[in-house]
Parts: C-alpha cells; structure tokens; sequence
C-alpha cells in the first residue's frame, strides 16, 4: 500500500488549475498552424493569427488566455493500492482549486447554489469525477471549463433506428444554433451510449484527450474527421464571422447502451479547451 | 482598415458605423453583466438614477480576471451577450448607444437599436489576454459585492472591434458567412 498524503493533492490541484489556463495545450496550437494553412478567407484567418498572439501574451506574461477561467473540473484515477493520508480527499481537491484560483488571479466564477447565486469567491464547488484503476498511481486531471461554451452544449436520447445518421444531424444541429456564441473555432466532445448521465460524462472526458489523437475504434475515428469536415462545411468560421475554420477537432467516446436507447451528449468547448495532468 | 472611433459615441458616429467593420474603440467605457443589468434594468422600473450616465455610452459585457499589481485589469475578454437581451431594450430606449460582447442577439434587441440608433460590436471571444492590453485604467463604480460582475470604468485605448449589427439591424453573422460561401464558388 503506498501512502500519499493530500496536501500533495492539493499543491498539484493548485498548479493545474493555474497551468491550464495560463498556457495553451500544444496540439491546439498545431490545429491553429493547420486550421490557417486550409483557410482561404482572410478575416478567418486574421482571427486565427489574433488568438495564437493571445495565447502567447498568456503564456510570456503568465496571465489567463481567458478572462472566464472555468467551473474546475477534476477527473481523479485513483489506484486501488494507494491509501491517502492526511484528511478529506475531497476537502482536498477543492482546497486545490481554492488556492489555484486565487495565487493564479484566475476569475471566481463559481455560486453556492443554481437559484440563489451567492459567489463563493474561490471558485469551489470543483466537479469531481472519480475512477478507482488497478495498481498504485494516482492520477489528476484538471480542465477548467468556460461556460460561453458549456452553455451550447446539448444532449438527446435518440432512438436506436436513428443511428449513425442521427448521431451526425444532431452533431450538426448544435454546432449550428451554437454558431458564434461559443467563441469559435471549437472543440467537439461527443458521447455516445451509456445511460443519460453516461453519455454526458463521455462527452465531456472526450475533450480530455489531445486533439492530435483519434478514437481507437477505426468506425469513430472515421465519423470524428467526417464531423470535423462537415462542421467546417458550415461556414460559421472563426467568431462566426465566416471561414471555414468552426472546429479544431471533434472527439468521440463511447459506451455500450441499452437495447431501446442511442444516447447522444455534445460538449461544446472552446478554443481555449484547458486541461492539464499530473501524476503524483 | 480600421475605423478609429472615440467615445462619447454620438448619433453621427452611430451612423458612420457599417456592419463588417473594424474599428479601434478609445476612450470611457463601462462594464456590466448579468447580476449588473439587472439591476440597473431595476433602477429604471423604479424611476431611481443609474449609478452612471449612459446617454452616448458603450457597455461592455465583460467580467474581467483579478489583475497583477501594478496592472490595470487582468484578463478581459467579452462574454456571450445573449444573457443579456432581455435587459438591453431599456437601456437603448435610455440612451445607451453601444454594446461590446460576442455572439447573437434576439430580434427585441435588433428592433430597439434600430429603432433608437445603436450599435452591437463584438470583441474577440478568448482574446483576453491580448484585449486587456488596450485598458489603461480601471475603477470600479459601482456593486463592488458583485466581484468580477461590477460595473467598472474602464478608459481603453484602440480596443479592436468589429460591428456585428449595425443601427440599420445588418447583421455580420450572417453577412460574414455569405460572403465566405461566395468565395468558394
Ligand atoms: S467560450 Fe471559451 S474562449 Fe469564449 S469566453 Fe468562454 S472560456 Fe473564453
């Protein structure tokens, strides 16, 4: 059994939350360099150039690339032989987060309760997922996630005959009454199956992965680029001002479902798609 | 080629305004989202005084990141603006002139700036860093509790804009993709 004591969890949380948003992830930069190769309009492309500065003025003068800096979202993989020491897991995780966003000047952007909304001025509740694995790593991830892109996020339980076909309309759909809101170019987390909350989850653990890798399975690897080029078909482009350039990437993650449902969930992420990972 | 406009912004400058245009804003502006609309749209019902002019005024939907000492803001891009349509025709028909946000409006916004001569730019969504640039001095004004959401006096300096609906209700976001479907034919 390996100890680990959490005021290492804490101090990792903290650098994470400040190190995602100050810094941009490099295969995102890679999809700006590819994006503007393949752009043809010149405003696209203008913007394109726009957000690759920001994101060098962020990193140079250790600033936030976005003034939403995001609800924090952990992930944890926590190995079965390790026993942690010290207090609340949970407590924390959040305390993580409490010191990240307020050493790192990140914005609080976090209320107590949906209906009240009183902010609680350090940015917790984070949401925590947790998955128990095999062995004795521990393992976080931290995605800070803006809201002006969550809040175009959908999901939809299609029927099973709706199939492919379906998945890729309601893909298509969201990212069109999207449109410019979510700050575009984007990411794509799309999950498919599981349960109602499964394939919301998948959706949002899909934006977790480098946006240089594809779906392991050959039939969804093949759907993510189908989508990638049918979303920039659209012709929303950059902030919405026309281009072809509407999404850097669209990620699937899938699950097995029931025999009378095709769960589909959309997470809609910005360029500014934060995620960083350690570990301890 | 960008138009360089200075605030107050008047009816002759809300005129020159064409949809598709940059523009390198300088001057006062103010800042307000949500939790601040609302309450200034509060003050209005109640006949009281808003705690700014907005006769000739831009606001800026924007609730900046914590700044470094010695920095005038940290972080300050433009957050979406649709959460604030419901409050914006009130504050047209008062005399507000500009908005700064990014992403669509409702037809009840497009119909007051028409009808009252406004006009809606978008800053660069997640340009926050580079945005923050262009402000020299911020003070908050006013609802300090409200943290990030305070109404804030900002004086900026060539913050680069794009008219997105003009006071004629053109509208960038559709203009824009059309005219990117015309360069692929
Ligand atoms: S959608 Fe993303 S880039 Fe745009 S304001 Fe929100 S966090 Fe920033």
């Amino acid at each position: 059994m390996r100890e680990l004591h959490v005021s290492k969890i804490t101090e990792t949380v903290k650098k994470l939350c400040i190190d995602a948003n100050y810094n941009l992830t490099d295969d995102i930069r890679e999809r700006f360099q590819e994006a503007k190769a393949k752009e043809s309009f010149p405003m696209a492309k203008n913007i394109i150039d726009i957000l690759i500065e920001n994101a060098d003025i962020a990193k140079n003068e250790e600033r936030p690339m976005c003034q939403d800096t995001g609800m924090a979202v952990v992930f944890l993989e926590v190995g079965q032989e390790v026993h942690i020491v010290g207090g609340s897991l949970e407590e924390a995780i959040h305390e993580g987060v409490r010191q990240g966003y307020t050493e790192g000047l990140l914005r609080k952007s976090v209320v107590s309760d949906p209906i009240e909304r009183i902010n609680t001025k350090d940015n917790t509740p984070a949401v925590i997922y947790y998955n128990v694995v095999p062995g004795d790593d521990f393992k976080v991830i931290v995605a800070p996630k803006g809201f002006g892109s969550e809040n175009m996020s959908q999901l939809k339980m299609l029927k099973p005959a709706d199939g492919i076909e379906g998945v890729k309309d309601f893909v298509l759909q969201v990212v069109r009454e999207a449109g410019p809101n979510p700050c575009p170019p984007i990411v794509v987390g799309i999950g498919i199956g599981g349960t109602f909350d499964k394939a919301a989850f998948l959706a949002k653990k899909a934006l977790l992965r480098s946006t240089s890798e594809r779906n392991e399975k050959p039939l969804y690897a093949e759907l993510e680029e189908e989508l990638l080029n049918a979303i920039n078909d659209l012709g929303i482009g950059p902030q919405g001002f026309g281009g072809r350039t509407t999404a850097l990437a669209v990620n699937i993650e899938t699950y097995g479902t029931h025999i009378a449902g095709l769960p589909v969930a959309v997470n809609i992420n910005c360029h500014a798609t934060r995620h960083g990972e350690a570990h301890i | 080629m960008s138009k360089r406009i200075t605030m107050p912004l008047t009816e002759d400058k809300v005129k020159s305004l064409k949809v598709g245009d940059s523009v390198l804003l300088t001057g006062i502006i103010y800042t307000a989202r949500d939790a601040a609309h609302k309450r200034l749209v509060d003050l209005l019902e109640e006949g009281k005084e808003l705690p700014f002019d907005i006769e000739e005024q831009v606001i800026y939907y924007v609730g900046p990141t914590p700044a470094k000492e010695g920095q005038p803001i940290g972080s300050a891009g433009p957050t979406t603006s649709y959460r604030m349509d419901s409050y914006t025709p009130p504050l047209l028909e008062n005399g507000l002139k500009g908005m700064i946000g990014k992403g669509k409006r409702s037809d009840a916004v497009i119909n007051t700036m028409k009808k009252c001569g406004a006009v809606y730019f978008a800053a660069i969504g997640g340009a926050a860093a580079l945005t923050a640039k262009c402000v020299k001095t911020s003070e908050v004004i006013a609802y300090e509790d409200l943290g990030a959401e305070a109404i804030r006096k900002l004086y900026v300096e060539d913050l680069p804009l794009v008219v997105v609906i003009d006071a004629e209700g053109n509208n960038y976001y559709e203009i824009g993709q059309q005219e990117y479907f015309k360069t692929l034919r």
